[in-house]
């Protein structure tokens, strides 16, 4: 079983890391998770992104995050990434697979897929 | 919504936005009937809205004149041949206990019942947005229970954030476990 002990050990390990992390924060995604978001498969595509930015190692320049909804519902689920000195990248439509896809090529690889970001509204 | 799990993370997203510092997420199940209760002590609601506030053309959304979370939730809950009811106090009717409380009940054994599906999901989606609020979760079935209180959890993790990936992953097997202690038995 999960135990307490093991959130203590995470404690350790992260302490050193948050002091870090404050201030930095480079990159912030987010994911409109309103009724229309939530009702077209927002929450796995926030939990895949929240995933595969860990895994990617990538927690310390990127911060994700939740809002409500972003005023394009026929095009859910949205996730928005905005960076320091460029313009905001929309991405719409999107999965988990895609979701996975984004955080390679775009957050890691500095490429944004523009066969996944929205057209014209 | 294919879950009544993505539906409490909707309704939470109202209690979020009441400005609640902790909000109750309670499912009591036996064996005919599930109800969910939804319960913060944010801002509340006044007589008025609290009275159309299962109207789709009542929202405190800017972006669209439409709001479906309670109707939605409303819907799946009758269509079971259960019903849902609010309990609201506004902070300007009750400055030191106001609130909400969305309770919803759920007839199981219903053609139409909608399954609660990943409700883990839902709670890690929850505490992952919004880490500042004290989570609390209980889901009884009978004598036994899966339970979640994130101030519980800051108690072990002092500074570090509950957002933090390595413990939004914990925190989710830690309730899978819970649930897979009951349904091996």
């Amino acid at each position: 079983m999960k135990s307490l002990a093991e959130l203590q050990a995470i404690r350790e390990k992260m302490q050193n890391k948050v002091v870090l992390r404050e201030g930095s924060g480079d990159i912030r995604v987010v994911v409109g998770m309103a009724t229309c978001g939530i009702a077209a498969g927002a929450r796995p595509v926030l939990n895949t992104v929240v995933e595969e930015v860990s895994k990617a190692g990538l927690s310390d320049k990127v911060t994700v995050t939740q809002t409500g909804c972003i005023g394009i519902c026929q095009f859910e689920p949205v996730v928005e990434i905005f960076e320091a000195g460029k313009s905001k990248v929309t991405y719409v439509k999107m999965t988990p697979e895609k979701a996975k896809e984004v955080v390679q090529r775009h957050l890691k690889g500095g490429a944004p897929i523009t066969d996944y970001v929205i057209k014209d509204i | 919504m294919k879950e009544l799990s993505l539906n409490i993370l909707d309704i939470a997203q109202n209690s979020v936005k009441a400005g609640a510092s902790t909000i109750r997420i309670l499912l009591t199940e036996d064996a005919e009937t599930l109800s969910i209760g939804i319960e913060d002590d944010g801002c509340g609601m006044t007589a008025d809205f609290l009275a159309s506030v299962t109207d789709p053309f009542t929202t405190t959304r800017t972006t669209r004149k439409v709001g479906l979370g309670i109707p939605l939730f409303k819907l799946a809950a009758e269509q079971t041949g259960g019903s849902l009811r609010i309990d609201s106090v506004h902070e300007s009717v009750s400055p030191d206990a106001h609130g909400t409380t969305v309770t919803a009940v759920f007839y199981k054994t219903h053609l139409d019942f909608t399954p609660l599906g990943d409700i883990v999901s839902t709670l890690t989606t929850l505490i992952q947005g919004q880490p500042e609020i004290r989570w609390i979760f209980l889901h009884t079935f009978g004598e036994e229970a899966v339970t979640l209180d994130t101030d519980e959890l800051k108690a072990v993790l002092g500074d570090v954030p509950l957002n933090v990936p390595e413990v939004i992953a914990w925190i989710g097997d830690y309730l899978k476990e819970q649930y897979e202690a009951i349904t091996s038995e």
